[in-house]
């Protein structure tokens, strides 16, 4: 049968051709045109923030140019105009996650404060003296904090679920520490630090056989896959707008209708209310019980933008396009001398973080950006994920789908430009 | 020279590989913790004065190579200071650092400080070549014990 594709391997091709169109779309990004220090732009730093596709920012042009007017007030065209604009971005938004209503989305700033909100707001009214919240040793500080400043008013213990020397979080551990205290866990989708993907569904599935529910930061998740939240089943879900190719100050908290009904309002103001009075104010209808004062209108509008954008992608392609960015740096990394991954996991997403002997990763980040080279380097706020692996910082490269092979090489050889100078 | 190569000079790679007076200090006068929390770098500075002569200085922790060499070279320029020295040491390493002072006009004043002339170009690693300062100074002016750049 020589010459002959099976139909496996005909299926095959025909996603490897899907997976290599995908650098194509690297020219949607004006952005990564540009030259850094007299060298073509390579851009690491997805999991900071992504670049935008110029579908993105003409919208956010267009807004401001033919739509602007503050939205659920007026009566005259350009404001109704606008609040269908903006609230169409919430359908989007719904569709994207596939949560089952769109009271169950709620804009807010990014990701802390949709975590804030919930710490707030939930926090206040479920969580006793005594009582116990779960968060993993891997979550950014923004996961973090808003727990610790909740459960210090409160009286509560914030726990930790702890990890292996891998990454990945010790399953039966998390099992022991779920207990008839433990009134929410709070989980990373994707660690940000070290780019594990934790198995969420599986934590979901424990916590809620003893009834407690969980909130997972999906920041780094939303852009790398499909997230459907319930499939998930988790009861809140926090992302950001910039981390997916919109822009800054817009994100989302997804809640289960049947939680955020019972919930308190989060701040007070504008367009949270049904009447007031100085006896007595009524609130809104979810959504908008929770989004007091005028919102970021305009870079809601972007966002909507971007969703429109990512639907266009072929996010299983993207998926098996970006493994392989990690798994060639992760192979290229390890001809460098001194050169330790830090996280290595087995299921990872966007990211590779890496410490070089006897150079710290500030200097890593100085010699690559004479390069034309963007990556972070820091502890990513994630302190006590460096503490863990005892290192003060990390060097972390973060892809997205526009970037490229050829673009690792030249960070290979950057780095091997450190090793020169700092020997 | 590039940009590069003026920042990461030879003699702050030296510095970086062997910190001079990198010690504790069981006996110091003052000791105080100096952290840049946006990179992590962590330093404990130790001062032992003889009335208004720094007598001593040294340093540990962890940090960049600008940072550590930074440290190493504060502590040899600081021994034997006064406390008015150390302060107009200081505003002269700053003024340089910040690019208000062409390192190669004032050679002869800046002495070992003028390894640090490359680090004005580079606005991000400022505050990594402070930091060993800020905290020493403080620990000469027995001020508080732990000091930021933030």
């Amino acid at each position: 049968m020589m010459g002959v594709k099976t139909h496996d391997e005909a299926l095959m091709a025909q996603f490897l051709d899907r997976v290599n169109a995908i650098a194509g779309c690297r020219h949607h990004f004006p952005l990564l045109k540009q030259r850094v220090n007299g060298k073509a732009l390579v851009y690491f730093d997805n999991a900071a923030t992504s670049q935008k596709p110029q579908v993105v920012i003409d919208a956010i042009m267009k807004y401001y140019e033919e739509e602007n007017s503050n939205i659920h007030r007026g009566v005259h065209y350009l404001s109704e105009r606008a609040t269908r604009a903006y609230e169409a971005v919430r359908e989007n938004v719904r569709a994207l996650i596939n949560a089952q209503s769109e009271r169950e989305i709620i804009f807010v700033r990014g990701t802390t404060e949709a975590i804030n909100l919930v710490a707030h707001s939930y926090g206040s009214m479920n969580i006793r003296p005594g009582d116990e919240v779960l968060v993993s040793a891997m979550e950014h500080h923004s996961n973090i904090v808003p727990w610790q400043l909740k459960c210090e008013q409160l009286g509560a213990r914030l726990r930790v679920i702890p990890m292996s020397s891998e990454g990945e979080l010790l399953l039966d551990e998390y099992e022991r520490l779920l207990s008839e205290k433990t009134r929410l866990v709070a989980v990373a989708h994707i660690s940000n630090a070290l780019g594990t993907i934790n198995p969420i569904e599986q934590m979901i599935a424990s916590a809620h056989r003893r009834g407690i529910p969980v909130l997972v930061d999906g920041a780094q998740a939303v852009p790398h896959m499909r997230v459907d939240v319930r499939e998930l089943d988790c009861d809140f879900y926090a992302f950001s707008s910039h981390k997916m190719f919109g822009p800054t100050g817009v994100g989302i908290l997804f809640g289960k209708e049947s939680l955020l009904e019972k919930m308190p309002p989060y701040q007070g103001g504008g367009d949270m209310i049904r009447s007031v009075r100085f006896e007595k104010t009524t609130f809104a209808e979810l959504p908008h019980k929770f989004e007091a004062g005028t919102p970021n209108i305009g870079g809601g509008i972007g966002f909507g933008a971007a969703i429109e954008y990512m639907k266009q992608l072929d996010m299983e392609a993207v998926q098996a396009y970006e493994h392989d960015l990690v798994a060639y740096a992760t192979a290229r990394l390890q001809e460098i001398s001194g050169v330790r991954i830090v996280g290595t996991a087995k299921e990872k997403a966007g990211v590779v973080s890496f410490v070089m002997e006897g150079v710290h990763p500030h200097d890593i980040g100085t010699i690559l950006d004479d390069e034309g080279i963007a990556i972070r380097t820091g502890h990513h706020c994630a302190q006590p994920v460096m503490d863990f692996f005892h290192v003060p910082a990390t060097a972390r490269a973060s892809f997205a789908f526009y970037n490229t092979r050829e673009e690792i090489d030249v960070m290979i050889k950057a780095l091997h430009k450190v090793r020169e100078t700092l020997g | 020279m590039s940009a590069l190569k003026d920042l990461y000079r030879e003699v702050i790679l030296d510095h970086n590989k062997s910190p001079r007076n990198f010690r504790k200090m069981p006996d110091a006068d003052n000791t105080v913790e100096g952290f840049n929390p946006l990179c992590g770098d962590h330093y404990t500075v130790y001062v032992k004065m003889g009335g208004d002569l720094i007598q001593d200085v040294s340093f540990e922790g962890s940090g960049c190579a600008i940072s550590k060499a930074s440290g190493s070279i504060m502590s040899m320029v600081l021994k034997g200071k006064t406390r008015t020295e150390a302060q107009e040491t200081f505003e002269q390493f700053h003024k340089l650092v910040r690019g208000g002072m062409n390192a190669e006009d004032h050679v002869e004043e800046l002495g070992k400080l003028a390894a640090f002339g490359g680090v004005s170009e580079f606005p991000a690693r400022v505050k990594c070549a402070s930091l060993a300062w800020h905290t020493v100074m403080a620990a000469i002016e027995h001020k508080t014990s732990t000091v930021t750049t933030e």
